[in-house]
C-alpha cells in the first residue's frame, strides 16, 4: 500500500546494526536464547564429525564408472554400480537397441510437465498437446509402426513403468476424488451413501491387497477368454486407491468453505455447477493444496508397491542388478543413487505446490 | 391492529406479494403469518430486535430460506420446490449481505461480471463495460483490478451492491448492509443506497439506521417474535407508534 507516502514527515531511523544483516540473522536464528546457542553448537561440532568422512568416501575415494573389481579394493564409494548398470535400472527388460523409444517417452512426459508448470498456459491449446504428447508416448512405448517392433506391456519396466503408474495415477485420481468428495456432499442419499461406502472401502484396505485383488482376483471374475492388461490393471488400482484420499481432502476445503459464499452465488442465480465450478472448488481446492500434495507424493512413492505383483519398476530394476554377483554389497551405493532419484521428483512436486499457493493467493 | 396491509386495493400489480406465509426451524415457529405487498419503486425499511426473523423474512424472498406454508410470489413468480423458478426469482432480486459476501479470488471485475456472463449470458466485453459503469457510480472503478482482500469493509460493502446492480435487478434485498462496517464507513455505503432509492429502486432494507429509514423508507415496519407489528410512513411510525412493542423498540434504539 502507499501509506508511507502518506505518513507525517518525522525522522525514520534504520533498525539497530545487531538486528539486520548476518549479524542479525545469526543472533535471532542460532543465538536467540542459551538453549537454541547450545544446539547450534553441538550441531556444529557434529557436522564437524561427519561432514568429512561422508565426502571422503562419496566423492574423494570414490569410484565412478569402474570395474567392480577396481572398488573392491577401495575404501570409497562404488558409484559404479549404478553407472555400469544404468541401462537396466532406468530401462529394465525394455529390448536393447530400442530403448531410445521410453528414453523419448520420458523426455516428452517431462517437457510437457514443465512447458504446464506456467499458468498463462492454461488454456484449451495445452489440452490438445496432451493430447498429442500422449499418444506419441503410448505409440513409441508399444509400437508396431514405423517399423518399430512390438514391446509388450510386460517388458515396460523401470523408470518409464514408474513414471507412466504415478503420472496417471495422480491425473486420474484428481478429478476422480473431487466428484467423490462432491457426492459425498450431496443430498441424493444415493450418490451420497455410495461415495462413503466407496470411499471407507477403499481406505480401509492397504493398497497392496488392492493390487493383489487386481492381479490375482479380479481375472478370476472375467468372462472366459477376457483379459486385462495387467499394467492396467495396477495402474487402476493405484488411481482407485489415490481417489479415496483425494476425496476426503477435498471435502475437508469443501467444508472449510463459508456459508456466505454458497449464498451469494444462489443470490446471483447462479446453478448448483456453476456455482461448485466457478466459486467453490477454485477456493476450495487452493485451501488443500498442502495436504493434496502430501497424497500425491506418497502416490508417486508408492507405486514401487507394484512389485509384489510381478511389475519391475526403478525400485525393483535396481534390486535385479544388486542381484548379479559381481555387484553385490555395493546396495548402499545404489539405494543413494534411488533416494536422490525420488527426491528430485519429489521436491519438485512439493516446490511446485508452493509456488502455485503463492501465485493463486489473493488476499492481503 | 396487527396487520395493515398498505392499499387495500392496490393500483399497481404488487412486485413481491407474501401470503399468509409461515416458516419453522424444526420445531421452532419462526415466522408467522406474514402479509406483504411490495410494490414497484417502493422502499421498505424493517427493523426489530435481534431474533425477530426481519432476516429470515427476506431470505424467504430470494428463497436462501425456504418457507413452510402460504405463498410467496416475486414479479410473477411463485417460489416453490422449482429449482428454476427459484433460479429466475433470484436472477431478478439482488441481495446485499451483512459480511459481504465477494468471491476473494476473484479480482473486483471479476466479481461484478459473474453473474451477468454466466447467468444472463451477457458478452464478456458488453459485461465488463456495465460493470465498469456501476463500479464508477459506486465510486469504487480505480479499484477494479484489485482482489477484495485490498479493499476496506466499506469498499468491499459498494463493490458488492455493485455487483448485485450488475444483474439489472427488479428488487434489492439489504441484510443489515452496515452492521459489520467501522463507523466511519457506514456513511459513504448509505449514501450510495440513497443515490440508488432516489433513481427508483424498489427495496426491501433490514437495518438499525434509522436516519436512513426516516429519509428514504416509504414504509417502516416492525418485527417481533416472527410477526410484523406494525408498519407505516416513516412520519407515522416514529411520531406516532401504535404499538406498546415498538414504542418501546424505539425508545431503546433512538
Amino acid at each position: 500500500m502507499s501509506d508511507q507516502a502518506k505518513n507525517p514527515p518525522r525522522d525514520y531511523l534504520k533498525p539497530p546494526m545487531t538486528e539486520v544483516g548476518v549479524l542479525g540473522w545469526l543472533r535471532s536464528n542460532l543465538f536467540n536464547t542459551w538453549y537454541n546457542s547450545l544446539l547450534t553448537v553441538l550441531v556444529a561440532l557434529l557436522l564437524w564429525q561427519l561432514a568429512p568422512p561422508f565426502l571422503k568416501w562419496a566423492f574423494f575415494d570414490s569410484a565412478w564408472n569402474t570395474a567392480p573389481e577396481v572398488c573392491y579394493e577401495s575404501e570409497g564409494a562404488c558409484w559404479s554400480v549404478v553407472s555400469k548398470n544404468i541401462n537396466f535400472i532406468i530401462f529394465g527388460f525394455f529390448p536393447d537397441g530400442q530403448q531410445w523409444r521410453p528414453g523419448l517417452s520420458m523426455l516428452l512426459l517431462l517437457g510437457l510437465v514443465f512447458y504446464s508448470r506456467d499458468r498463462n498456459h492454461w488454456r484449451r491449446s495445452l489440452g490438445v498437446y496432451w493430447l498429442i504428447g500422449l499418444s506419441v508416448m503410448g505409440t513409441l512405448m508399444y509400437g508396431g509402426v514405423f517399423g518399430m517392433p512390438v514391446v509388450e506391456t510386460a517388458q515396460w519396466s523401470g523408470l518409464p513403468l514408474t513414471f507412466m503408474l504415478s503420472f496417471f495415477g495422480m491425473v486420474a485420481a484428481y478429478p476422480l476424488g473431487v466428484l467423490l468428495a462432491l457426492g459425498r456432499r450431496s443430498r441424493m442419499p444415493a450418490i451420497k451413501s455410495l461415495c462413503v461406502i466407496y470411499i471407507e472401502l477403499i481406505r480401509g484396505v492397504p493398497l497392496i491387497s488392492l493390487l493383489f485383488m487386481s492381479s490375482i482376483m479380479f481375472p478370476l471374475f472375467l468372462p472366459e477368454g477376457v483379459t486385462i492388461d495387467k499394467v492396467l490393471r495396477a495402474q487402476a488400482a493405484i488411481i482407485l486407491f489415490t481417489a479415496a484420499y483425494i476425496a476426503e481432502v477435498v471435502r475437508g476445503g469443501l467444508q472449510a468453505m463459508p456459508r456466505g459464499q454458497f449464498e451469494a452465488a444462489d443470490a446471483l442465480g447462479l446453478t448448483y455447477n456453476q456455482t461448485m465450478r466457478l466459486i467453490i472448488l477454485p477456493q476450495a481446492l487452493k485451501i488443500v493444496i498442502p495436504p493434496t500434495v502430501g497424497i500425491l507424493l506418497s502416490a508417486f512413492k508408492d507405486t514401487s508397491l507394484v512389485v509384489i505383483i510381478a511389475l519391475y519398476d526403478v525400485l525393483k530394476t535396481t534390486k535385479v542388478s544388486l542381484s548379479n554377483p559381481k555387484w553385490t554389497g555395493f546396495s548402499t551405493e545404489a539405494y543413494i543413487f534411488l533416494a536422490v532419484l525420488y527426491f528430485i521428483c519429489c521436491y519438485a512436486m512439493s516446490s511446485y505446490s508452493r509456488r502455485l499457493e503463492k501465485e493463486l493467493h489473493t488476499g492481503h | 391492529m396487527d396487520e395493515m396491509t398498505t392499499g387495500a386495493t392496490p393500483a399497481t400489480e404488487s412486485i413481491i406479494s407474501i401470503r399468509s406465509m409461515h416458516k419453522w426451524y424444526g420445531d421452532f415457529h419462526v415466522l408467522s403469518d406474514i402479509n406483504l405487498e411490495v410494490q414497484s419503486q417502493e422502499k421498505i425499511v424493517i427493523c426489530g430486535p435481534s431474533g425477530s426473523g426481519k432476516s429470515t423474512l427476506i431470505r424467504c424472498i430470494n428463497r436462501l430460506e425456504e418457507h413452510q406454508r402460504g405463498q410467496i410470489i416475486v414479479d410473477g413468480t411463485e417460489l416453490t420446490n422449482d429449482i428454476k423458478n427459484i433460479e429466475k426469482v433470484r436472477a431478478e432480486v439482488g441481495m446485499v449481505f451483512q459480511h459481504f459476501n465477494l468471491f476473494p479470488h476473484l479480482s473486483i471485475l471479476d466479481n461484478l461480471t459473474l453473474g451477468p456472463i454466466w447467468v444472463r449470458k451477457t458478452p464478456k466485453k458488453e459485461a465488463e463495460e456495465a460493470a465498469m459503469m456501476y463500479l464508477e457510480k459506486v465510486h469504487i472503478a480505480e479499484q477494479a483490478k484489485k482482489f477484495p482482500g485490498q479493499l476496506s469493509g466499506g469498499q468491499q460493502q459498494r463493490v458488492a451492491i455493485a455487483r448485485s446492480l450488475c444483474m439489472n435487478p427488479k428488487v434489492m434485498l439489504f441484510d443489515e448492509p452496515t452492521s459489520a462496517l467501522d463507523p466511519e464507513m457506514i456513511k459513504e455505503v448509505l449514501d450510495v443506497m440513497i443515490d440508488l432509492a432516489r433513481e427508483g429502486m424498489t427495496m426491501l432494507v433490514v437495518t438499525h439506521e434509522m436516519g436512513f429509514a426516516k429519509s428514504v423508507a416509504d414504509r417502516v415496519m416492525f418485527m417481533d417474535y416472527g410477526q410484523i407489528v406494525e408498519q407505516n410512513s416513516p412520519h407515522e411510525f416514529f411520531d406516532n407508534p401504535q404499538h406498546e412493542r415498538t414504542r418501546l423498540f424505539l425508545s431503546q434504539i433512538l
